[in-house]
Formats: C-alpha cells, sequence, structure tokens
C-alpha cells in the first residue's frame, strides 16, 4: 500500500512539474500588467484564468512538494497574480470628487458629536483664558512671546506693519504650512488616547483667549478682532474639526467595542482622516487670506466681515457636500 | 523579539496567498536610504538655487527673502523632504527606493496596493512614530507588535513585507522511475549549474546525488571517474 502511495505521489508530482511552462507565461503576464496597463479584454480573463491555476497548482506543491524550488516559485507567482488582480483603478480625478462629494459629508454627519463636544471645549478654553489674564494680566507671559507683549504695550498690534517685513506670498505660505501641521498634530495626537487632541485644543484655545483679554487693556481689541475676522472663522472651525477628527480617534481606542482594539482604531483613523483633507483644503484658502486681506490696513471692517464670512459658508458647502454638483438622477 | 509569522491573505480561489511580514531590521534599513536619499536631494536643491539665486559662493538666505527666494529656493527642498514618502509610494505601488533596496512594500490586509488614502494616513502618522526622536515611539511599536506595525501602518491597515526574491522558473522534467520530483530538481539544478561550479565541489556533488538517489550508478563512479561521464550519468538519471 504505502509503495502504491509513494508511487502514486510521484506520478502526481511529475505530472504537476509538467506545467512549468503554465506558471512561466502566468508569471510573465502579471509582471507585465503590474508594471502598465492594458485596456485588452482577453488579457484581464487570461489574468484570472492564471490566478486560478496558480492556486489550484500551488495547493498541490505544497501538499506534494513542500521544501522544493517548484513551491517557493509558485509562492511568489501567485502572490505576484494576487497583487495584480486586486490592484483596484484608481484615478485621482474621480477618487477627489467621490471624497468630497459623498464621503465627506457622511464623516461630518458622524462626527457630529465630535464635533460639537471640540467645539465647546475649545469655546470654553477661550474664555477661560480671557477670564484667567483678565483677572492676571501678568499671567500673559505664559501665552505669549515677550516680543508680542511689548508691541502691544506700546500701543501697537505686533501684526502692524507686517506686511512691510515679509511679503504677502511668503507669509501666506508659512501659515498655511504651519496650520495644516497644526491640525494634523491635533489629528494624530488622537492616538494618545484623545488626551494629545485635548492638549492642542485647550493650548490653542487658552492662547487666544487670553491674548484678546490682554489687547483689550490697550484698547487693541476692536483692531486684533479686524485682523483675524477675515481668515479666523474658518481658521478656528478648523482647528474644531481637526480636535473632532482627533477626539474620533482617541474614543475608538478607549471605546473599541465589539472590534479589537487596533481594528477599531484603523477603522476610525481612516474614516475621521478624510475630514483632514477638506481641512487641508480649507487652511490654504485661510493662509492666502491671512497673507493678503488680513494684514492690509486698507480693507475696511465690513469687507473682512464679507470675506470671513462668506468663506465660512463656503467651508459649511464643502462640509455638506454641496459645494459640488450631483449628477441628477433621470 | 520573534519572528513574524507570515500573512495569510485569504483569496476567492481558497488558497491563502502567504507573504513574509519585514521586522524592524528591513525596515530600518529601508528608512535609511530613503533618508539619505530625500536630505542628499533636498540640499543639492538648496545649494544650487542658494548658489544661483546669490550669484556668489554663498548658502545663506538673503538678509531680506524675498516671494522668489522662498518659493524658487526654500519651498521645493521642504516638499522634496516632507512629501517624499508619499508621493514616491503612491507613484511607485507601496514602494520607495529604499524599501526596494531592502526588498520590502507596503500592502494592504488583502495583500493588494495601498491606496491614497491609506497611503496618506500612513505617511500622517509619521508625527506620532517620529517622537519623541529618532522614531522612538514607531521602533517601540514595532518590536512591540506581532506584525511589527507602527503607529501609522495600525491607522492605515498596511504591513511592510518582503517581496518575495524570483527564483528561477522551475524545468520541466519527465517522470522517472529512481527519482521523486524533488531529486529531479536537484539533478536538474545540479546540471544546469555545471559549468558554473568549480570542477571539484561538481564532482563531489554529483557523486553525492548518485550515492542518494542512484546507489548503483555511484558505485559505478568511483573517485576515478571523469567529469563527462558524472555529468553523462546524472542526464541519464534525470532523463534529459
Amino acid at each position: 500500500m504505502g509503495g502504491d502511495d509513494t508511487l502514486r505521489e510521484r506520478a502526481l508530482a511529475a505530472s504537476l512539474m509538467k506545467r512549468a511552462s503554465l506558471w512561466r507565461d502566468a508569471d510573465a503576464r502579471a509582471r507585465r500588467l503590474a508594471r502598465g496597463r492594458t485596456d485588452d479584454a482577453g488579457d484581464a480573463t487570461r489574468m484570472a484564468d492564471d490566478y486560478r491555476l496558480l492556486a489550484h497548482d500551488l495547493a498541490r506543491v505544497r501538499t506534494l512538494l513542500p521544501d522544493s524550488r517548484a513551491r517557493e516559485y509558485l509562492e511568489a507567482a501567485y502572490a505576484r497574480a494576487h497583487a495584480t488582480l486586486h490592484h483596484g483603478a484608481w484615478r485621482a480625478g474621480s477618487a477627489l470628487l467621490t471624497l468630497f462629494r459623498d464621503e465627506l459629508p457622511r464623516v461630518v454627519v458622524a462626527l457630529a458629536p465630535y464635533i460639537v463636544w471640540s467645539s465647546a471645549i475649545f469655546v470654553l478654553t477661550v474664555v477661560a483664558g480671557y477670564a484667567l489674564v483678565h483677572r492676571y494680566p501678568e499671567l500673559i507671559a505664559l501665552f505669549a512671546s515677550p516680543d508680542l507683549i511689548a508691541s502691544v504695550e506700546h500701543g501697537r498690534l505686533w501684526t502692524a506693519g507686517l506686511l512691510n517685513v515679509v511679503p504677502s506670498s511668503v507669509l501666506s505660505v508659512q501659515i498655511l504650512a504651519n496650520n495644516i501641521v497644526v491640525s494634523l498634530v491635533a489629528y494624530c495626537a488622537g492616538f494618545f488616547f484623545g488626551l494629545g487632541t485635548l492638549y492642542i485644543l485647550g493650548l490653542n484655545g487658552l492662547m487666544l483667549g487670553a491674548v484678546f483679554a490682554f489687547v483689550s487693556r490697550y484698547g487693541l481689541a476692536g483692531q486684533l478682532l479686524a485682523f483675524i475676522v477675515p481668515h479666523g472663522c474658518v481658521e478656528l472651525s478648523v482647528m474644531c474639526l481637526s480636535g473632532a477628527a482627533g477626539a474620533a480617534v482617541g474614543e475608538a481606542l478607549i471605546r473599541p467595542g465589539q472590534a479589537t482594539r487596533m481594528e477599531s482604531f484603523r477603522v476610525a483613523a481612516l474614516s475621521s482622516g478624510k475630514l483632514l483633507a477638506a481641512c487641508a483644503l480649507l487652511l490654504v484658502g485661510a493662509g492666502l487670506i491671512e497673507g493678503f486681506v488680513s494684514p492690509a490696513p486698507h480693507f475696511p471692517l465690513w469687507s473682512r466681515i464679507a470675506i470671513g464670512a462668506g468663506y465660512w459658508l463656503v467651508m459649511l458647502a464643502l462640509l455638506s457636500g454641496r459645494l459640488l454638483p450631483r449628477r441628477r438622477a433621470r | 523579539m520573534s519572528r513574524a509569522p507570515d500573512l495569510a491573505v485569504d483569496s476567492v480561489t481558497g488558497i491563502d496567498v502567504s507573504l513574509a511580514v519585514a521586522g524592524p531590521g528591513a525596515r530600518s534599513y529601508a528608512f535609511l536610504i530613503d533618508w539619505n536619499i530625500r536630505l542628499i536631494l533636498a540640499f543639492t536643491w538648496y545649494a544650487l538655487g542658494a548658489l544661483l539665486f546669490n550669484g556668489r559662493l554663498s548658502l545663506a538666505a538673503p538678509a531680506t527673502p524675498s516671494g522668489r527666494w522662498f518659493v524658487l529656493v526654500l519651498l521645493p527642498p521642504a516638499a522634496i523632504y516632507f512629501l517624499y514618502h508619499y508621493v514616491l509610494e503612491l507613484a511607485m505601488g507601496g514602494r520607495t527606493p529604499g524599501k526596494r533596496a531592502a526588498g520590502v512594500h507596503i500592502v494592504t490586509r488583502d495583500g493588494g496596493a495601498p491606496g491614497a488614502g491609506a497611503l496618506l494616513t500612513r505617511n500622517v502618522f509619521r508625527l506620532v512614530d517620529c517622537l519623541p526622536v529618532c522614531y522612538g515611539v514607531g521602533l517601540a511599536a514595532v518590536a512591540l507588535t506581532r506584525e511589527h506595525l507602527r503607529v501609522g501602518d495600525m491607522a492605515a491597515g498596511t504591513l511592510l513585507v518582503y517581496e518575495r526574491a524570483a527564483p528561477a522558473p522551475p524545468a520541466e522534467f519527465r517522470a522517472q522511475g529512481k527519482l521523486d520530483a524533488t531529486g529531479l530538481e536537484i539533478v536538474h539544478e545540479l546540471l544546469a549549474r555545471w559549468a558554473a561550479l568549480e570542477p571539484e565541489a561538481r564532482l563531489a556533488l554529483a557523486r553525492r546525488v548518485l550515492a542518494r538517489y542512484a546507489p548503483g550508478e555511484a558505485a559505478d563512479a568511483g573517485e576515478g571517474s571523469d567529469g563527462e561521464a558524472l555529468r553523462r550519468r546524472l542526464e541519464r538519471l534525470a532523463g534529459a
């Protein structure tokens, strides 16, 4: 009996090895298709057939020739065919359209409670920062640089004459790069069970409130408001949105629910991360406004308010998916 | 730290795809190569830009930098340094020159190439991985997780796996009474590499193969048998 089994296995193995030229063809096709695109439907069909052939033969080789070079070859060819076959088509334009038109509004709805909470935390810390410095003005040294304090004490905002030092274009890029980094950090810091996000939201809120309290002592609050309004409506909202994305990541780690902690983290990071794409886009606009409009003295207050409110409405339209046209159902 | 288990990816065929997960060594090796490449590229751009902009042998920034200095000299190196991984991974299907040199690439949990969103998430989380210095958090995560994942990989659902080295395709051969398929493969391998082997080495290998798979033939192939005779015996054995 044992001899029969050996003979049978030997015959099976030998018949399997006769198919080596088919494996070589399949592997060559997978490599070729992995490198480029094809419009030939025949190629795609043959690739699917190749995949089945390789899977079938690999299963037999794993049993009959477990330590052979043939197995090594087939494992590699099968993995390559799998990757080639499962490499989804990706077109940047359509992916971006889907993201901003369809996925983003869904993410915003899903993150709505987090957006409310992170906005509330931000507002509370602004109020706290204001109250703190209003009551104890010397504490401004914790939140502002000595240059800023000296400038305000001399009755001038540090933003006055900013464009005499740095061109608008440079200022815009510096600001938008800095804001995007802060926004990304607020999101990523959610990994520390949400505490990092809370810290960044809180610190920024305290700073804003503290600086407002400080400048109001010198009668400069109106000027600072006029400077902040054009870009700040969106910039501060984006801070809350990034905080919401970070908070969702943090909660996924604290309360993973039915899934494993890692799985829950992955789902939350990938889903809420989509909001960051919108945040980055909005911060580019806010950076340009902050570089070209906010420090320019010739813009009257009404135009600043109009720009700030208008851009904020654009943000709402983008987040609700109304900015991009939908195809009408026939 | 144990070796990572292979990642078994389910397939519609019912036969799983086996991928070898890369560990901290391969990751660090790939990162160092990439880091050097992007540093050299960024510095070269800055140096050439500064020399052309200044019009003299100086890399210093002007006292009052203009918009042109910023856009032409400073911005491109920064873009090269910070977008290097994302852009190349997207363009090269989860690979960079460093990863290619280390023989690794990024895959999703289903074995496919990662999409733009996953790659972006993976790279954004470098902000956490690089804390506090020298990728401390990332390296600790890689060392402590079973599949050697850094935080960016956990967030994006990706893994770093070895590219399977492509062995030479196996030769076709006919069934022979004396040899099983493994034996036939060994004999074919020896015959294929016959000319490249040192004469003493190939004689010794031929005698060992004959002793194992054809003891009768091995008895004839004594010390005196020359290389040509041994090769003919191996060819007969393989049925070539």
